[in-house]
Order: structure tokens, then sequence, then C-alpha cells
């Protein structure tokens, strides 16, 4: 451990799941306020910001750092999808420890729902009449929507595997019952398996409570030093390993449709942290899709290639299991503004604060983060500790 | 959907705009032929078209492709919101896996759903859809 081991200190979320009243400049600050709050650092203590500029409106990282008035050292906008918020966390924890910066802020903002609808996962985005540029061109023609791209991992790994659309839903009813502890999340009615299979089918074979909700909401978080950390309001949570990985953005660019890039990045992590996947407390996963969540795992190595159906019918990750998963409801039932990676990241700390409430996992030392953006392209997985690594 | 039905539904896509590494391959997709790019130095074929060999950085040329392959995979569009496939669902977007080695995303056609399978046979279809681009879409292969 060192002075300057990168630590996350101040947590905050905008309202979620809808929340007409905010635009998504209004989730940004809100968040950040809230952030602010948690941990006690002044805004003016901030010399790091990042952000992902989500494309749907004006919120690059220059923007955003304009808006909000940060006169930073050290800017990160990498923006690859519902992962970057994890991404953030690698590229930041590296720079806190390089002496780039100190006090560094992470924002996300979205009003998805309020202004566009539920449109993101089930519309193409070009219409008859129009032209499509750059990789769009090899796929916007062909009127695939973002389910029908995780539709055909779920095929090909039902085909290979012979995974099952019950061991699929079994992913849905677990998060449900988190989102039932949720008092914010957007679904709280138990569902059972059959109901996940009695749901339309949206893009076979992922049928409607396979995928995400669409909401409104931002969240926010702060990191420093393990030094600076140590006056602060809440008791710091240590980044111990992180590690980012791309194997394609397309999805018909995907090499491999039944593994992502988290086979490379998150034995990384676990190495880089000094962990092995069964030290891990708590997993939150990017659940953008029930088959999102059973590829990551696998590939994380909390169990075989192929193994994942049978896996996550184990009850392991349900509430009370070994290793519980999506504790705040997840992007299934709880929140999905369209990038969920900073939820994530929140729900990580907050459990590993022990401020998990009536969701709180018993004795969370180990949490992991795992962030999928694009069409299960570029994955980023962050190892959290309650201590340094030793 | 008849090939003539199938037609009907061009105007209602979005199409390719075409770039330095894209032209030849829609231009000649609308007058008829298949073509990918193979590397000059390293034999490897691409898709899609680039300025260069993903493999090994070289050049590349122009090839006839088989237009053979199997269904890598595939999904069934029940609900897109679009207008413009609003009238088409459901419909089936599958990667094709050439011949060749490489996958592309398309349209399985004149196929009964109850049809579908991964790995089933498969033969290019193309289809005019503007002076500048022919647009690929696969059935099942024909025997012989």
């Amino acid at each position: 451990m060192g002075a300057r081991d990168a630590v996350i200190v101040g947590i905050g979320w905008s309202d979620y799941p809808v929340a007409p009243e905010l635009d998504a400049m209004d989730h940004h600050v809100l968040a950040m306020q809230r952030a602010l709050a948690d941990c006690g650092l002044e805004k003016s203590s901030i010399d790091g910001y990042a952000t992902a500029g989500t494309g749907f409106q004006v919120d690059d990282a220059a923007t955003m750092a304009e808006y909000l008035r940060i006169n930073h050292r050290w800017i990160d906008g990498t923006s690859v999808g519902g992962s970057s918020f994890e991404f953030h966390v690698q590229h930041a924890a590296a720079a806190i420890e390089a002496g780039l910066c100190d006090v560094l802020l992470v924002t996300y903002g979205s009003d998805l729902l309020s202004r566009m609808g539920r449109r993101l996962g089930t519309s193409t985005f070009s219409n008859g009449g129009t032209r499509v540029r750059g990789p769009a061109q090899y796929e916007s023609p062909w009127g695939n929507v973002l389910a029908g791209s995780y539709a055909m991992a779920a095929r090909r790994h039902m085909h290979e595997f012979g995974t099952t659309s019950e061991q699929l839903a079994e992913i849905a009813v677990g998060v449900r019952e988190f989102a039932r502890l949720n008092p914010q999340a957007q679904y709280r009615e138990p569902i059972t398996v059959d109901d996940v299979l009695n749901s339309r089918l949206i893009a076979d074979p992922l049928h409607k409570l396979d995928c995400c909700v669409i909401s409104d909401g931002g969240g926010a978080f702060i990191m420093t030093t393990s030094e600076r950390a140590r006056d602060l309001a809440k008791p710091p949570v240590y980044v111990l390993g992180a590690a980012g990985a791309q194997t394609h953005w397309s999805i018909s660019q995907m090499p491999d449709f039944t593994t992502t890039a988290a086979a490379q990045c998150g034995p990384e992590a676990f190495r880089r942290a000094g962990v092995r996947p069964e030290d891990v407390d708590t997993i939150q996963v990017y659940d953008s899709f029930t088959i999102t969540v059973l590829m990551l795992l696998e590939d994380m190595g909390f169990c075989k290639k192929g193994e994942g159906g049978r896996f996550v019918a184990t009850g392991v990750l349900r509430r009370g299991g070994r290793q519980p998963m999506n504790t705040d409801g997840g992007g299934l039932s709880a929140c999905h503004p369209g990038m969920r990676g900073i939820f994530l990241i929140n729900e990580a700390v907050r459990q590993l604060r022990g401020e998990g409430g009536v969701a709180q996992v018993p004795g969370c030392e180990v949490a992991v983060a795992c962030g999928s953006g694009g069409f299960l392209s570029c994955i980023s997985t962050v190892v959290l500790g309650k201590e340094g690594r030793s | 959907m008849t090939i003539e039905g199938l037609r009907d539904t061009l105007s209602a896509r979005a199409l390719p705009d075409p770039d330095n590494a894209s032209r030849h391959y829609w231009q000649s997709a609308a007058e008829g032929k298949l073509v990918l790019q193979r590397c000059a130095a390293c034999d490897a074929y691409q898709f899609y078209p680039r300025a260069f060999c993903v493999t090994c950085g070289g050049e590349t040329e122009w090839v006839e492709a088989s237009g053979r392959g199997t269904l890598h995979t595939y999904t069934i569009i029940r609900q897109n919101r679009s207008e413009a496939f609003v009238r088409l669902s459901p419909y089936v977007v599958g990667i094709v896996a050439l011949d060749e080695g490489v996958r592309m995303m398309s349209n399985i056609v004149e196929c009964e759903l109850e049809q579908l399978e991964v790995g089933m046979a498969l033969e290019v279809l193309l289809l005019e859809a503007a002076d500048d681009v022919g647009l690929p879409f696969w059935r099942p292969a024909r025997a012989g």
C-alpha cells in the first residue's frame, strides 16, 4: 500500500428511473453535487475529469468540463459505450498514482426515457431514403436492431453449448429479486422463469424480460489518493485492479460470437488485483440483456466457457447466495439510461462500504464491476476492495 | 417473401454511402457480382472493405466471391419501431459465414422461419438498390 493508491471516496446518483423534469445536464450536475456531499470535498479541489459523450446530445468531455466549470489538469473523454466508466476507473487510477491529478470527478447523465422514449433497443436509426456512412453501411440496410445483435450472440451460444432460454431467464429472475429491495427500481413486481419465457419475443431468442429497461438517470463518483482520503467523510474503496479490452465494435465484426474481451481483461484485472474470481463477494455486471451477463461471467472466469447456463441456475448469484449479483436490481429491472457502467461502480462502492441496506451482502470485502460497451465490444473489468492491495 | 416482394422493400431501407474502400464493392453488387478483398501479400480475405489488409498491413485486390456460405447465427426481428421496417416484421437478420472465411450481416430470405438452422447452406442473391449500390441477400442454397 502506498500514499497515492487510487481510491473512490464519493458516489452520487441523480434521480432515476423516471425524471421528466431533469435534462441530461441536470443529471450530470445533480449526481456531481451528491457525490461531493457524500465525501465532503469542495468542488474547487477537482483537478481531473472524465465523462463519456453519448452522442444523443452535446455532452462530450470538453463541453461538460466547461459546463461544470472544472479547471482540470487531466481529462479523459473515452466513450466506448456502457463500459466507458469502467475504462475511466482504469485510466483515472493510473493518473492518480502517477500524480497527474489529485481529485478526479467522473459524471454521467441521460434523459433517454423522457426525451426519446423506449426506442433504443428496437429501432433502426436510419430510414429509407437516407445514406449511411462508416461500418453501419454494412448493417443498417438489413434492419438489425440493438436487441438483435445480442440475440445473435445468444443463438450462437445456444448452438455451441446447449444454453437454454430457461437458463437465461434465471438471470432476469435473480436480478428482479434485488430490484424488489430497491424502492427506486423501475420494475419491482416479482417474476418467474415462466414470466420471462411468456413475455413476447423481441428478437429471437430474446424475450422482452431478457432485455434491460430504458430509464432516465445519472451518476458520479470521485476518486483521490489514499492519503487524501484519510480525513474524508466515508471510508475509501480501493481500486485493486482494472483492465479493458476490445475485440470489435459492430456486431458483424465480432470474432467469436460466444466470447467477449472479458476473456482478456477479466483475468488481467484479477491478476493486477491479486485476487481470484472465487474471492469476489459481490458481482456487478453489465446486464443490458441476459446473454450479456452469461458471457461476461464465463469470460471473467466465474465458470468455464459454455457452463454459464448451469452456473446461473445454481443460485450462487441470488440474494443469500455466495456471490450476489447486481444488488441494486441491475439494468434488467432497476435503471438503464443508455450507458449503465457508472452504476456498477457506485453499487460496488455502496456494498463495500456496508451501505447496502436490506440488499447488503454480508462481509463484503471484494467486489467486481464489469462493463460491456457497444455490442459485446469494449469490455472493462474493475476489482474494488475495502482494503488496499497487501 | 418473393424476390419481387423483396425488391419492393428496398426503398424502405437505409442504403450505404459508398466511400473509397467500399465503392467498388457496392458498385459490383449493383452489377450482379459479389466481390471480396484479398491481400496480395498474405492471401487473407477480409470483410468489410478497408484501405489496407488488416492482417498484414499490405495492399488488397478484388476477387469475385463464390456466393456460397453457411448461417453462422441469426435472429428473427419481431419489433422494429422504425417505420421503414415495421411492415417487414418479422424478418430474419443473420450472420453469414462465406466459404472464403469472412462473415457478413444480411437478411435470410426465401426461407420459412421454421426452416432456419445454424449451419444451413446459403447462397447469395444480389439486388440492385440504386445505380451505385447492390445489396446482397442470402437464401437457402439450391441443390447442385
